[in-house]
């Protein structure tokens, strides 16, 4: 299997007095079609790792490869051609535009990728469809409720058919029914084949995945594959 | 193993829907887009409002002085140094005729005499209204205009009538002309037959009752020293009349001459206007700073309240320099905006105020083209330093819960 995604022993320090490590060494796979949650205690460290995956933020030390592209070397403009290429975020606040439709919204997701107004709306719509939101195309954020939001948030982030998406605690911001349903919904998207890394407190949420990664003061302390980054390592 | 590499393209933000977002937001933020650009649409409105302005009335100046003709010229005794008595030799107004280039010569002689609307007006009380006795040919010499009544004839001229100035006419009180109208012109009751336009090149004469010479001379017994000339000369050949007239006038003391050319000082008052013209030009000037400072203003607090969606767009591919554009984009569509509005404020103004002067609208497009770019230039000005801000924000810290 190919890797999708992978960390290996990327530090990263927040510069401070003394400073921060919030990652100490972390090496991690996950292979293309995979989906796995991220659990551990606050402050253990699991947004910056997300981050650093998604190329929002550079390590201190360290390799991470996006679809193969080792990146760490890689200029502002190549980290964020490989954002709107490659990898779709979800995030706990939605980050939704409050004076677009869904469907414009959505329509963000390829907004950097050079395609057209109109092309950008069509799959925009395809999108929310496949999200279970075909009937919201044109409503405005604050005409959603929480969930719906969270999935117009979703359909962004995979309008683009990216190789990986990331959502730092998708169902932070919901109550339990409708974090059942975004979990079902990624699952069901990644049974389409997309790469799904999800952040979440929630341990229920976590053991629903088919993998589980737990982190603590900036190391993976457990990981359910039984596997780490260094055994894929020649 | 060694991943799989494919290539990644680069990001791409069209130019449509960097305008298309920077746009978008203004819909949404209506009250602070109009409130924004409105120091714009009032600094460039004066700016445009006062070129228009000055250009318009500059432009019916012109008109004004082309109709009058610019070859008039006049003669009169310098004052001397005590004053003097202000009359010329009598003998002038031939002399002067016989230069060549010289097509008419018309005279006025000051008679000093009161002249009043009726006999319980004080005399100190003429509001300045100066008598003069004139030759039937003055009217044509100066191109001027009855607005009442008519001129003098050969038989008025020897009768007890009188034509007057416009100033005149008003402060007497005489408004139409009509029969059996008259006033007191040196104790003697004088019947007004005309009232004149104002002439743009002879003002005195707009404080003037005329009368004709031969009653003048029979009337008053006076010596009929004129102490004015108007003259009118071929138009090449202005500047060799004006340069014989005073040794011609009075060949003794030819320093004691004043020639001038009215036309001039219409031109001279057109440059004091330009001065009050500059200081609003510097108001405009100011205003649009000013302008530029709220469109800035307004910039920063929206990198601020929009971190987030920067930090979004960052994480959806969009490069620092597509941040970039998009907030200068933005402050560039609302000085433009400005801009437009302040244009079309300024050509309004200038439309409204010109034509209620009776002038022709004159529009510069310099200064409607010129505003409208120093408009963008203001915006550009305004916009650099927020977009760069929020360009340089870190996608990681734009991100965070605000
Ligand atoms: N920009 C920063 N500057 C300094 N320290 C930071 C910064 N961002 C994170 N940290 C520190 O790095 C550590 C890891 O933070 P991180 O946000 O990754 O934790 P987390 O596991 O996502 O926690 P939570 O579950 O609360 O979101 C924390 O100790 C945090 O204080
Ligand atoms: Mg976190």
């Amino acid at each position: 299997m190919t890797a999708a995604l992978e960390l290996r022993n990327v530090v990263k320090q927040y510069p401070g007095n003394p400073p921060v490590t919030a990652l100490s060494g972390v090496s991690l796979a996950i292979s293309e079609g995979e989906l796995a949650a991220i659990v551990g205690p606050s402050g253990s460290g699991k947004s910056t790792m997300l981050h650093v995956m998604g190329t929002l933020d550079r390590p201190t030390s360290g390799e991470v490869y996006v679809d193969g592209n080792e990146v760490s070397g890689f200029t502002d403009r190549r980290l964020s051609a490989v954002r709107s290429r490659l990898i779709g975020f979800v995030f706990q606040q939605f980050f939704l535009i409050d004076g677009l439709t869904a469907v414009d919204n959505v329509g963000n997701g390829l907004l950097y990728s050079g395609i057209a107004k109109r092309e950008r709306q069509l799959r925009a719509a395809e999108a929310l469809l496949r999200v279970g939101l075909g009937h919201r195309l044109l409503h405005l954020p604050n005409q959603l409720s929480g969930g719906e939001r969270q999935r117009v948030a979703i359909a962004r982030a995979l309008v683009h058919r990216p190789a990986i998406v990331l959502a730092d605690e998708p169902t932070g911001n919901l109550d339990s029914r409708s974090s059942h349903a975004i979990l079902e919904l990624l699952r069901g998207l990644n049974s389409d084949g997309t790469t799904m890394v999800v952040i979440t407190h929630d341990r229920e949420l976590a053991n629903a995945l088919p993998r589980q990664i737990a982190f603590r003061d900036g190391v993976i302390e457990h990981d359910s594959a039984g596997r780490s980054a260094s055994a894929l390592l020649p | 193993m060694s991943p799989v590499k494919r290539a990644v393209s680069p990001s791409k933000f069209r130019l449509g829907d960097v305008l298309s977002v920077a746009g978008s937001g203004f819909r949404t933020r209506k009250m602070r887009t109009a409130l924004s650009a409105l120091g714009i649409t009032i600094g460039i409105a004066a700016l445009v409002s006062i070129l228009g302005l000055s250009e318009s009335s500059r432009a019916e100046l012109k008109a004004q002085i082309a109709a009058l003709g610019t070859n008039l010229l006049t003669l009169e005794p310098g004052g001397g140094f005590g004053g003097g008595d202000g009359v010329l030799p009598a003998e002038t107004v031939g002399k002067v005729a016989r230069i060549g280039p010289v097509e008419q010569v018309a005279d006025a002689i000051s008679l000093d005499l009161a002249v009043l609307r009726n006999d319980f007006v004080n005399e100190n009380e003429t509001g300045g209204i100066a008598a003069l006795a004139v030759d039937l040919d003055l009217l044509d010499t100066l191109n001027g205009n009855i607005a009442a009544g008519r001129w003098h004839d050969q038989a008025s001229a020897a009768v007890p009538t009188v034509v007057l100035g416009a100033v005149s006419a008003e402060r007497l009180g005489v408004e139409q002309v009509s029969q059996g109208m008259q006033i007191l012109i040196g104790g003697s009751w004088f019947s007004v037959i005309g009232v004149l336009e104002p002439f743009p090149l002879a003002p005195d004469l707009d404080r003037s009752a005329i009368v004709g010479k031969p009653i003048a001379a029979t009337e008053f017994d006076n010596e009929l020293n004129p102490s004015v000339l108007y003259i009118r000369t071929a138009p090449d050949q202005l500047d060799q009349v004006r340069s014989v007239l005073p040794s011609t006038a009075d060949p003794e003391s030819p320093e004691e001459v004043d020639v001038s050319r009215p036309s001039e000082l219409l031109t001279a008052e057109e440059e004091i206007e330009d001065t009050t013209a500059r200081l609003f030009l510097g108001l405009g000037v100011v205003s649009l700073l000013v302008g530029g400072i709220g469109i800035a203003n307004v910039m920063v607090i929206a990198v601020i309240e929009r971190r987030n969606e920067i930090g979004l767009r960052r994480a959806l591919g969009a490069t620092r320099s597509h941040v970039m554009r998009q907030f200068l984009a933005e402050s560039l569509l609302l000085s433009a905006l400005g801009g437009l509005c302040g244009v079309g404020l300024g050509a309004a103004v200038t439309a409204v105020y010109a034509s209620s002067q009776g002038w022709q609208i004159v529009l510069p497009p310099a200064a409607m083209v010129g505003g409208f770019f120093a408009a963008l230039a203001i915006g550009v000005g305004a916009g650099l330093y927020p977009a760069m801000r929020a360009a340089r924000l870190a996608p990681t810290e734009a991100l965070r819960a605000a």
